[in-house]
């Protein structure tokens, strides 16, 4: 009987077969941006500029990469890369770190004035910067931080999602712990570094790989504030390497430079694959 | 909900928040109270004084034919980034759900798009529709068909649509993938037994147990699609033809960084300001919700 009704509820045969059909098909037509990028990226500019362009790879990935890599347009690819690292893996681990303490301070103590700056902090959820992107770019300049790693990440990081994050998890801690670690007679920092910190490992990880993603997909702002082609992050430089007149653009070269700009964010989001779901439902909770 | 077990002293929480706290009132508050107060003035054309006109400049906006059309191209464009990255991802989990092997395999694949940052993802869709060297719009051509988004401005907004929906597509996929594996097997077979097929399965029982999944993407694709998509206008269209693809955000950057019109800008962001305080109430009201259901 059991048997049965898995039959009737699950495909089996001719229906499974078109349920693959179906699910290949789906996964060629969300896949085929990329496979174009990727094919653009190995032939030279002739093949591209006389349509239609091959759909199969050329043979001068190397060269376009190479070249790419260590000349670009305006700024070697390579100076790129090396901003967009810097700056999401500042955001995430700045983030972090100041969501980790303020969430220990707001969860574990009673100080005058806590809730107020528990509702402040609760505030800053509402407003993406692209909200308040002149004003901000205001501050920055007058800290004289346009053109700097500081001026990339310290603006995004004044959020509060990884803030809640850690809150709600530290409410889940047995106060069992905390009550123990008390009658030892452990300072707070001593608990929070050998209890909190890692008993909180895997969703500071989670959180790691949510915020790296968004650090290094950020467009607008580092398209504000980085006018120095040496500052630019790879994903706003992109744009960047388009000429302005009725040039042709060098497909071949921004292909590449597409291609390694997705490379580090699709390793962190296949290779941490289950922390990337957990991130991502828990940061929406 | 409150822990019974706290520590005692005021100084040290007092640090362990300073540095969050004076992050955000640096680079949160002050130019969020910024936005507020240069909205209630005009700059003189030198820049060297401001003129207070109180809500001169919200009244001038609503009544400008542009900021209104602006409006009406958020609302067209968020509602279509909205179904066109939700009804794929729902029908591609359903597809996934039938399958006992190999759903993971597909589910590695899918979410690829989603780590594609929506600049990188409107290069890619330029690329394939462009008007001299795409492929689709070569093909097209052969078809018979002239496409030229950069002249006709319902083919740049089904342009910018698409690249902004391709990557939430994997994004919905996950949520609804997860929401379609907590549906209970013995329902459906309870169902199956009855002699309901798999598509009268899908309306009666499966669709509304995943309404609350529903409602909750359809809040954070719209936020999505008002906010994130930024980098897709500004790679494929700049906001034109004729401002027919410039969504309320890039009308905030273009009159306040490339005309400089700063009172109007500022009074823009606090609309917006007003929109996502909105849509932030609606994701609470929903999520109360989602915890008794």
């Amino acid at each position: 009987m059991a048997r049965e009704v898995h039959g009737m509820v699950e495909k089996r045969g001719a229906g499974l077969w078109l349920t693959h059909v179906f699910m290949i098909l789906g996964v060629l037509v969300i896949f085929f941006p990329i496979w174009l990028a990727f094919v653009a990226s190995t032939v030279t500019q002739a093949d591209i500029i006389r349509p239609p362009m091959p759909v199969w790879p050329g043979d001068q990935l190397w060269t376009n990469y190479k070249n790419a890599l260590f000349s670009g347009v305006n700024v070697p690819v390579g100076t790129m890369l090396l901003n967009s690292l810097v700056m999401a893996v500042g955001i995430a681990v700045g983030k972090i770190i100041i969501s980790l303490l303020s969430a220990f301070a707001i969860v574990y103590f009673k100080f005058p004035g806590r809730s107020l700056f528990f509702w402040l902090i609760f505030l800053t959820l509402m407003l993406p910067v692209e909200v308040r992107i002149v004003p901000t770019y205001e501050v920055v300049a007058g800290f004289g931080m346009l053109n700097s790693y500081s001026g990339l990440i310290f603006p995004l990081i004044a959020s509060a999602t990884a803030t809640f994050l850690f809150r709600q998890f530290f409410l889940t801690i047995p106060d069992e712990l905390a009550e123990a670690a008390r009658v030892d007679g452990a300072r707070p920092m001593r608990f929070f570094w050998d209890i909190v910190v890692p008993m909180s490992r895997t969703n500071i990880a989670a959180l790691f790989v949510i915020l790296f993603i968004y650090g290094w997909n950020q467009y607008l702002w580092p398209l504000l504030i980085t006018t120095d082609p040496e500052m630019n992050t790879i994903v706003m430089g992109i744009k960047q390497m388009f000429p302005s007149g009725d040039d042709f653009a060098h497909w071949p070269t921004i292909m590449a430079t597409s291609i390694l700009a997705m490379i580090p964010p699709v390793i962190v989001v296949v290779g941490m694959q289950r922390l990337f779901i957990r991130g991502l439902v828990d940061s929406e909770k | 909900m409150e822990k019974r077990v706290k520590f005692r002293g005021w100084l040290l929480p007092l640090l362990l928040i300073a540095p969050q706290v004076v992050i955000s009132a640096v680079f949160f508050f002050y130019p969020a109270g910024q936005a507020i107060w240069q909205s209630l003035f005009i700059p003189d054309p030198f820049g060297l004084s401001m003129q207070y006109v109180g809500l001169g400049n919200f009244e001038f906006l609503l009544s400008d034919k542009f900021y209104r059309a602006s409006f009406a191209t958020t609302a067209v464009f968020s509602i279509l980034v909205t179904l066109c990255s939700m009804i794929p991802a729902l029908f591609l989990a359903v597809i996934a759900d039938r399958l006992i092997k190999g759903s993971g395999v597909y589910r590695t694949l899918l979410i690829w798009p989603y780590a594609v940052a929506p600049a990188v993802a409107g290069v890619l869709w330029l690329f394939m529709f462009n008007t001299r060297v795409g492929v689709v719009s070569w093909y097209l051509g052969q078809l018979g068909y002239d496409w030229n988004h950069v002249l006709n401005g319902g083919e740049a907004m089904g342009l910018v649509v698409v690249a902004s929906a391709w990557g939430r597509i994997s994004y919905n996929f996950l949520f609804f993938f997860a929401a379609l594996q907590a549906v209970p097997k013995s329902v459906i077979e309870a169902a199956a037994i009855d002699g309901a097929h798999f598509w009268r399965r899908f309306w009666t029982i499966v669709l509304p147990l995943l309404s609350p999944t529903t409602f909750f993407l359809l809040v954070v694709n719209v936020v999505y699609s008002f906010f994130e998509t930024f980098g897709v206008i500004h790679t494929i269209t700049a906001g034109g033809p004729q401002q027919t693809t410039t969504i309320l955000v890039y009308k905030v950057y273009s009159d306040g960084f490339v005309s400089q019109d700063l009172g109007s800008s500022a009074a823009q962001s606090v609309i917006l300001l007003i929109v996502v305080g909105l849509l932030t109430v609606l994701q609470f009201k929903f999520i109360e919700k989602r915890v008794h259901y």
